[in-house]
């Protein structure tokens, strides 16, 4: 509320405890003012979940009785997977339910459809939703715990989290004085949100670079600098992310032609020899070789790609195992 | 009601003199004199002529769940108001002379004020067909407006002008360009950019702003550029005063009130159309208030059901009501910090919006229209949605602390609204206006 507006009785704003506390408890919302020591936490835990999940045949009991419903209302197949596969490894109850051609299609809200489903004693929801804000607006209204898998173009936390602990392996777990550069989309993009979050709470200094069509407006207040060319974003960066380019931009005049963004965004051999020596190449999938990536980055040496995924599947057993904890000490 | 009402020991809302003040049968007496039927006690009161509002929404027909013309007039009376100019964004639009007609002997039969409907600009509001102008004007209509729903054809457009002047209405204007708007859901910059919400330019609605002083000044027509929200748009707005081109322009309480960072974490009931925009436009807006820019207030009032506005942002409807809040926020906002005097606000709630729409002046003197409303501008309280008399609650302003309330409004010569802070010898309740056969027992007893 306005500074402007006098509000002394007033009660706080809709949900700005929740968005507050973004990361706490048992919801991970967003990584949007999670503090560094739980962000540490989470990585640090994932990283023993990787180790424990490169063992044959691990499976845990660690959230026996947990019931999780992964409730995707748009479907993505790679986070969908990964959070089934971390809650079975968990050894918990688990559903999952994609809403194409489902009640939604009858009219059901998906606040209605989402009480059903919690009132069949679901502990935790993980939510997939074109709605930026959807996972706040279900944390204020229902009792279950959410977890944010994607929403809208605001912020996709297992995303931002598996993107840090990929980070932190490449620069041997200091963030700080680490340069990394995103390049894309950024307007759209729930991943770059959650990176940028994550990776100034860690101390890195973020660069983003992108068609100024696809740069959001007063973008450094992200917390980020925004570069003009992709060459200034990567010039010494510890790291980059390219983002992936939806074809539908092309309409309505956010980008002119694929082979003119490829031209000018695309990240390239010899782009990427001008950051320093280590440096990484991330990418959240899926690619357009050949046009945010080249061929022979994306399976270069410098690329982290494949290892990003594995490390989801962990992130996603650290946030899971957290968020089931918080609901056993009943906060 | 019949038997003279008089109204002692207030204080005149321009001249701040001690007036007595009566009426009888909708009228002002010549003299306070008479043998008073009821008599209001209105000592450190002020007495103005009641507040008009050229833009709300009542809902009638076809949306009576967000709010009906009953409830929609019952919160007007409450906030001061003795008449209101609705919107005709309805189901079906009003753009005939049977549904005008029918809103009108609505609100007559229910209202608790005046109401002016106002006509469509295009069949539908499709921007496309226009309306018969003259025989709207007939049956009633005040002005004409597609609101909400912004012509898009600069040539539809200047026709729809041409013909408003030749009818002598003027054309309400929602100014904003919608390929420029987009999927946008609040105010482009960096709070939407945080929450990653669309976001609409300042610049989608002072486009339009310039286009239709343009097309003003080519036509001669009347424009009245609807809930101005930035700063472009006031600019826009002052250099075509210079000119001379015939437009007004209008803002709402919560554009001088609110910011973008009011949405927080995604609070629909900060979510309106045009959007709060930045604290350099909320101070564009008290500045274009101040230097009269702008010609008057009005609220926009937007109600919508509660589980409209439960939803995510994206998917929940723009609008917030106003009705019950908007003489407070002046009071609150404007006056208290000194940015215009209590006078001059209350010229801009009474005498400006009459003006703008040619309504029937209303002075405190005898013959005039007794639309009066009693005033304690120094009361605080504190906004409650759930005591209400709109149906619709979504205000983003519940639990806010104000300045000043209307005590009493007189519609009509009608008691439409009694705060029971105020004691009235004689009569009591408040009355529907044409409720006479109600108010005579009520007299009688007096």
């Amino acid at each position: 509320m306005n500074r402007a507006v006098q509000m002394d009785d007033a009660p706080a704003p809709l949900g700005a405890g929740v968005f507050l506390q973004a990361g706490n408890g048992r919801h991970l919302l967003g990584l949007d003012g999670v503090p560094r020591e739980s962000l540490l936490d989470l990585l640090a835990s994932a990283a023993r979940y990787r180790e424990k999940l490169r063992t044959p045949r691990w499976i845990s009991d660690e959230l026996r009785g947990i019931a999780i419903c992964n409730a995707f209302f748009e479907d993505s197949t790679r986070t969908r997977v990964s959070f089934e596969l971390a809650e079975q490894r968990l050894g918990a109850i688990h559903t999952t339910f994609i809403a194409s051609g489902s009640s939604l299609s009858k009219g059901e809200t998906m606040l209605d459809t989402l009480r059903v489903l919690t009132s069949m004693r679901v502990d935790l929801v993980v939510v997939r939703h074109r709605s930026s804000g959807s996972p706040a607006f279900l944390a204020r209204h229902l009792g279950a715990g959410i977890i944010n898998a994607g929403d809208g173009e605001h912020e996709h936390p297992t995303q931002g989290l598996l993107d840090l602990l990929t980070l932190s392996d490449a620069w041997n777990g200091r963030f700080e004085g680490r340069r990394f550069g995103i390049i894309g989309d950024i307007t759209h993009s729930r991943v770059a949100r959650s990176a940028i979050f994550g990776l100034r709470t860690l101390g890195a200094e973020v660069v983003i670079a992108g068609p100024p069509t696809l740069i959001p407006a007063e973008a450094e207040t992200l917390g980020c600098t925004v570069a003009t060319t992709i060459e200034e974003a990567m010039h010494g960066a510890d790291g980059v992310m390219a983002l992936r380019i939806q074809r539908e931009r092309m309409e309505g005049g956010l980008l002119a032609t694929l082979g003119e963004y490829a031209r000018l965004w695309g990240l390239t051999r010899e782009r990427i020899a001008q950051m320093r020596p280590g440096a990484v190449v991330l990418h959240p999938g899926p690619m357009n070789r050949g046009v945010e990536i080249a061929p022979d980055v994306a399976d270069g040496s410098e690329s982290r790609v494949l290892t990003q995924v594995e490390n989801g599947l962990a992130v996603r057993c650290a946030v899971l195992a957290r968020a089931a904890a918080a609901i056993g000490e009943g906060s | 009601m019949n038997g003279a009402t008089v109204i002692r020991n207030a204080r005149h809302w321009r001249t701040g003199e001690r007036l007595d003040l009566a009426f009888d049968r909708g009228v002002i007496l010549p003299s306070p004199l008479h043998e008073a039927v009821r008599v209001i006690d209105a000592r450190g009161l002020v007495l103005a002529p009641g507040l008009v509002d050229l833009h709300v929404h009542l809902r009638e027909p076809g949306q009576s769940a967000k709010e009906t013309i009953e409830r929609g007039t019952r919160a007007a009376a409450a906030g001061g108001f003795t008449a209101v100019a609705c919107m005709p964004n309805t189901e079906p639009v009003l753009d005939s002379s049977a549904w005008i007609e029918w809103v009108r002997a609505r609100a007559e039969a229910a209202g608790y004020c005046r109401v002016h409907p106002i006509g469509a600009v295009t069949m539908g509001q499709k921007g496309e067909q226009l309306t018969e102008f003259s025989t709207l004007k007939a049956a009633g209509a005040a002005a004409l407006s597609d609101d909400g729903r912004p012509i898009m054809s600069a040539a539809i457009m200047r026709r729809a002008l041409e013909h408003a002047r030749h009818a002598g209405l003027t054309i309400v204007c929602h100014e904003e360009d919608l390929t420029l708007r987009g999927e946008g859901q609040m105010n482009e910059g960096r709070t939407a950019t945080r929450l990653g919400l669309r976001g609409i330019p300042a610049a989608a609605e002072s486009v339009m702003v310039r286009r239709d002083v343009e097309l003003a000044a080519l036509t001669g027509g009347r424009a009245h550029l609807a809930h101005l929200s930035c700063a472009e748009s006031l600019d826009a707005l002052r250099d075509a005063r210079a000119r001379g081109i015939p437009v007004s322009g209008e803002t709402c309480p919560h554009y001088w009130t609110l910011t973008e960072e009011a949405v927080g974490a995604y609070d629909t009931l900060a979510k309106m159309n045009p959007p709060l925009r930045t604290e350099r436009d909320r101070l564009a807006v008290i500045d274009a208030i101040r230097d009269g820019t702008l010609d008057c207030l009005a609220t926009d009032h937007a109600p919508h059901t509660e589980d409209e506005k439960n939803q995510p942002f994206d998917q929940a409807p723009f609008g917030i009501v106003g009705l019950e809040t908007a003489l407070a926020l002046t009071i609150t906002h404007l006056v208290e910090p000194g940015h215009i005097s209590l006078a001059r606000a209350l010229e801009l709630w009474t005498e400006a919006p009459r003006r703008v729409f040619g309504l029937p002046e209303v002075r405190l003197e005898s013959g005039y229209p007794a639309d009066l409303v009693l005033i304690d501008p120094a009361v605080l309280w504190t906004v409650e949605p759930s005591e209400f008399h709109s149906k619709g609650r979504n205000t983003p302003f519940a639990g806010a602390r104000l300045m000043g309330r209307a005590l009493a409004t007189i519609c009509d010569g009608e008691i439409t609204h009694l705060d029971p802070a105020l004691e009235v010898e004689g009569s009591s309740r408040p009355a529907r206006r044409g409720a006479a056969a109600g108010s005579e027992s009520i007299a009688a007893r007096g």
